[in-house]
């Protein structure tokens, strides 16, 4: 380090900078080389793997849970290596990146060798052409000029330059098929792009979903308050939705005669924009692979359901009637379970109030089918309804904590929250508690659960996507091919000037199916002029 | 709409007879393909023709193109008789194939494409034509069993195992876009699988040259190497479009059907990964040291996971696109 370095030693650090140099322009050689490219890739579908092949915690958040608890420390471990949320995980993460700076690593030198290319004359013609892989050769009538002149015109198209030679032989280079590297870059330039607009849609998106009882009720889109489950992304805190509402007037299912699912549609009113002040509604027939669309968003129909009504007629004569989505538990018959719950009406004290809860839970049968005193589905039509329920009295225990499918299940373990009653009802049946009270099972409504879903990034997406798809074409199907051209006189033959025509041709890439226009071409430079 | 009982009968009668005639022009391209001493002189033949073509100058041209070599002419030996009624049943299979497929779809009132019976039907259908047109380009015909092989039993596993009635689809697939998707999907699987089997051959093909007391009787009948490679570069560049427009056009339904276009749902992700793989082969085609071997080791693993995209993740999986209709 002292200013009076030996001169060799002078020359090492030189060389060290040197090194790092070296060893920086190296790393980077290596990362965009094709071979690196290759591995990448093939990590790339090595780790997307497990995917499809364990439950993630982003699709399926139960199955996800069960799974961990019955693989014991293997779950807990994979979970630890982040196997369960393959995608966002930080080694699916780092080989996505490595793979898109390898790629912006190969495509700038090659974006400007392609300008450069582009700008080039097709190359000097071979002293021998003979030597191509595609050759033909033959004496035609008329001199050099003309030759020439047709040559041009059969190569419309092609890029060329003619050039002269000693001894007055002159001669043309084509080039064609400059589409295939045009559309390569698109590709991959498409790619980086649809990978970026993802990345950043997941951050900005978000999804929530939401029952609506097919009644009339409506759904504004005002909050994440508004939704049973929202889901947003990494920059979405939830006060920026757009606002709009959604009315859900009626749902129909239509089945075949074997109960197979043949179409779902709901009938909704809409109001955005101007509509929310003036309020205005506007129809909008809503079906699976039909979402409504508004500024946006989109609203989806997802699933429907059954709510049954309930009515309780407490001992002092007041009543409370509640419609309560049941969830289906058989998608195929629409069995369904549920927890409808209600307070004591009139009883001010929290305390006592909650010694006098009532829950209603059990089974709905939208077609009942009963074996022995067993209630099941035959049907997912509204034939014949029916509902296996439990009564419970007491403490329902606090209501923001618990799902409302169903009842919190340590109540009735500690004997505060008590079975009082087991039946089956039809429409219009009723039971009555030991205390007088009377549950009458009223009738059933519909619901339907919606999905609304925003990804502003969502047409780039697209867009990028239908670029590399044309870009993917043009380079896969073009083919990158030359051809030369060579007149060479050759004296003349009863007073008519002739010339020595060679043709070569030699595609760039290894797709075949060049010969086929090579013969061709060939075939009209020296038999049109041989005719004359 | 009603499903028509007695078309999908004959669909059903179709679907059988072309298995059959599959078998029968199986054992004919068998009897060709071992007919010893001629099927290895025309497998020396085609390997003639191939090293002529590649001598010329590095780039090979399509083999089809040269005019059969006199000798080939006038005196057809009898294995090469039989051969070409192999084709010609083969043709007749796919014709029953495909009248098997359109009877479904008139039974049905929609594509015949709504269900893994269905699907792997057409998927069959568009390899066995896949394979004609290639036998037409390249001389391999004696090959046409050794792809016929794994038609017939992805039929005969779709048509007994996975058999369905005849049935319309759920409200979730009624949309045009199972045209499209699907048909993109079952179309480049269906093509995909010529490579699959020629890269399998190549390397039989390869280890045989490198050390030929490897595969002493089979791989001298195959032809050369760079045949093979041929016919598996030149298939995977039409269908790997046909898959990438499938998987794009998968996208923008999903985004209509289920609120997001992209969710790496099962079936989705092994898509992806089937893509990332074949996108590996055309790389390793421009990367030196990784053509020939390594490429073709790598189009069998993409066909690998395009079998397995199909039977795993309908059957075992549960994601958005089980609709297997099996069980
Ligand atoms: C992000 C992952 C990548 C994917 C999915 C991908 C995909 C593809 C596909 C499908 C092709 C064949 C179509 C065509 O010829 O244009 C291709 C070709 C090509 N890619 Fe990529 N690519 C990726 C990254 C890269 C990288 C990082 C490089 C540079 C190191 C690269 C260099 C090339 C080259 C040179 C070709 C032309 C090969 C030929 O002419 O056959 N790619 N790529």
């Amino acid at each position: 380090m002292t200013a009076t370095a030996p001169p060799e030693q002078r020359a090492y650090r030189v060389t060290r900078a040197g090194r790092v140099l070296a060893f920086l322009r190296n790393t980077w050689r290596g990362l965009t080389s094709m071979r690196t490219a290759l591995i990448l890739l093939f990590l790339l579908a090595l780790a997307a793997m497990p995917g499809a092949l364990l439950p993630q915690r982003q699709l399926n958040p139960p199955k996800t849970a069960e799974y961990i608890e019955q693989h014991g420390w293997w779950g807990t471990l994979l979970d630890r290596l982040q196997f369960f949320d393959v995608y966002s995980s930080v080694w699916f993460s780092a080989i996505y990146l490595l793979l898109m700076v390898s790629l912006v690593g190969c495509l700038l030198p090659r974006s400007v060798e392609y300008v450069r290319s582009m700008r080039a004359k097709p190359v000097l013609t071979p002293r021998n052409l003979a030597r191509m892989p595609h050759f033909s050769r033959a004496e035609v009538a008329g001199d050099v000029d003309e030759v020439m002149s047709a040559t041009r015109s059969r190569l419309r198209g092609w890029r060329l330059a003619e050039r002269g030679e000693d001894g007055g032989a002159r001669t043309v280079s084509a080039e064609r098929g400059y589409l295939r590297e045009t559309g390569n870059l698109l590709f991959h330039f498409g790619m980086l792009g649809l990978v970026v607009a993802f990345a950043l849609g997941k951050m900005y998106f978000y999804e929530g979903q939401v029952i609506v009882h097919a009644d009339g009720s409506q759904f504004c889109n005002s909050g994440t308050f508004a939704y049973d489950s929202f889901n947003p992304g990494l920059r979405v805190d939830g006060t920026e939705l757009t606002p709009f509402c959604v009315r859900v007037d009626d749902f129909a299912a239509q089945y075949t005669a074997v109960g197979q699912p043949v179409s779902y549609e709901a009938d909704l009113g809409y109001q955005i924009g101007d509509d929310l002040t003036t309020g205005t509604w506007r129809p909008y027939h809503l079906e699976v692979n039909e979402p409504l669309r508004l500024g946006g968003d989109r609203v989806y129909l997802l699933g429907h359901g059954f709510a049954p009504t309930f009515t309780v007629t407490f001992p002092d004569g007041t009543s409370r009637t509640q419609t309560i989505q049941w969830r289906p538990v058989d998608q195929t018959t629409l069995l369904s379970e549920g927890a409808t719950k209600f307070d004591p009406p009139g009883v001010t004290d929290p305390e006592k109030r909650r010694q006098n809860q009532i829950a209603i839970t059990g089974l709905f049968a939208p077609t009942a089918a009963f074996q022995g005193k067993i209630l099941s589905s035959a049907d997912p039509r509204l034939r014949d309804p029916a509902a296996a329920v439990d009564v419970l009295r007491g403490d329902l225990g606090l209501s923001s904590s618990q799902s409302i499918f169903e009842i919190d299940q340590s109540m009735v373990d500690s004997g505060r929250l008590e079975r009082v009653a087991r039946e089956n009802l039809r429409v219009g049946e009723r039971i009555t508690l030991d205390d007088g009270t009377r549950i009458e099972f009223e009738g059933v409504r519909r619901w339907v659960s919606l999905q609304v879903s925003h990804d502003p990034t969502q047409m780039w997406v697209l867009g990028f996507a239908v670029a590399m798809f044309v870009g993917l074409a043009g380079s896969l199907l073009v083919k990158r091919r030359r051809l030369w051209v060579r007149a060479t006189p050759a004296g003349d033959t009863d007073g008519e000037r002739r010339t020595v025509v060679e043709v070569g041709g030699l595609a760039r890439t290894d797709q075949a199916g060049y010969g086929e226009e090579f013969t061709r071409i060939a075939g009209d430079l020296l038999a049109q002029r041989r005719a004359r | 709409m009603p499903v028509n009982e007695t078309l999908s009968q004959y669909s059903d009668w179709s679907y059988t007879t072309a298995v059959a005639v599959y078998v029968l022009a199986m054992v004919f391209f068998l009897v060709e393909q071992s007919f010893g001493r001629k099927g290895r002189a025309a497998a020396e033949r085609t390997r003639e023709r191939a090293r002529e073509l590649v001598g010329a100058g590095g780039v090979p041209v399509e083999a089809g193109q040269v005019p059969a070599t006199p000798a080939d002419r006038p005196a057809r030996s009898r294995p090469e008789r039989i051969g070409r009624m192999g084709v010609a049943l083969t043709v007749l299979g796919a014709l029953l194939h495909l009248s098997a497929l359109v009877l479904r779809g008139l039974a049905t009132s929609r594509v015949p494409w709504g269900n893994m019976y269905e699907y792997i039907m057409a998927v069959c259908f568009i390899a066995v034509v896949t394979w004609l047109v290639v036998v037409r380009k390249f001389p391999v015909r004696r090959l046409s069993a050794l792809v016929l092989l794994p038609v017939v039993i992805l039929m005969f596993v779709g048509g007994t195992m996975l058999y369905a009635v005849a049935a319309p689809v759920q409200p979730a697939l009624q949309s045009y876009w199972l045209v499209i998707h699907v048909s993109a999907a079952a179309a480049s699987s269906g093509v995909f699988l010529v490579p699959g089997v020629a890269s399998v051959l190549y390397l039989i093909r390869a280890r045989h040259d490198r050390d030929p007391a490897a595969f002493a009787r089979f791989g001298p009948r195959l032809p050369g190497a760079d045949v093979l490679d041929r016919i598996a570069y030149r298939t995977t560049v039409f269908a790997f479009p046909v898959f990438t427009f499938g998987v794009l056009c998968g996208a923008i339904w999903a985004e209509a059907a289920w609120g997001r276009f992209w969710g790496w749902d099962p079936k989705e992700t092994t898509a992806f990964v089937a893509w990332v793989v074949y996108a590996a082969y055309l790389h390793s085609r421009a990367t030196a040291g990784w053509r020939g071997q390594r490429a073709a080791v790598i189009n069998v693993v993409g066909f690998a996971v395009t079998v397995f995209n199909l039977f795993f993740v309908n059957l075992v999986t549960t994601g958005l696109h089980s609709y297997a209709g099996v069980g």
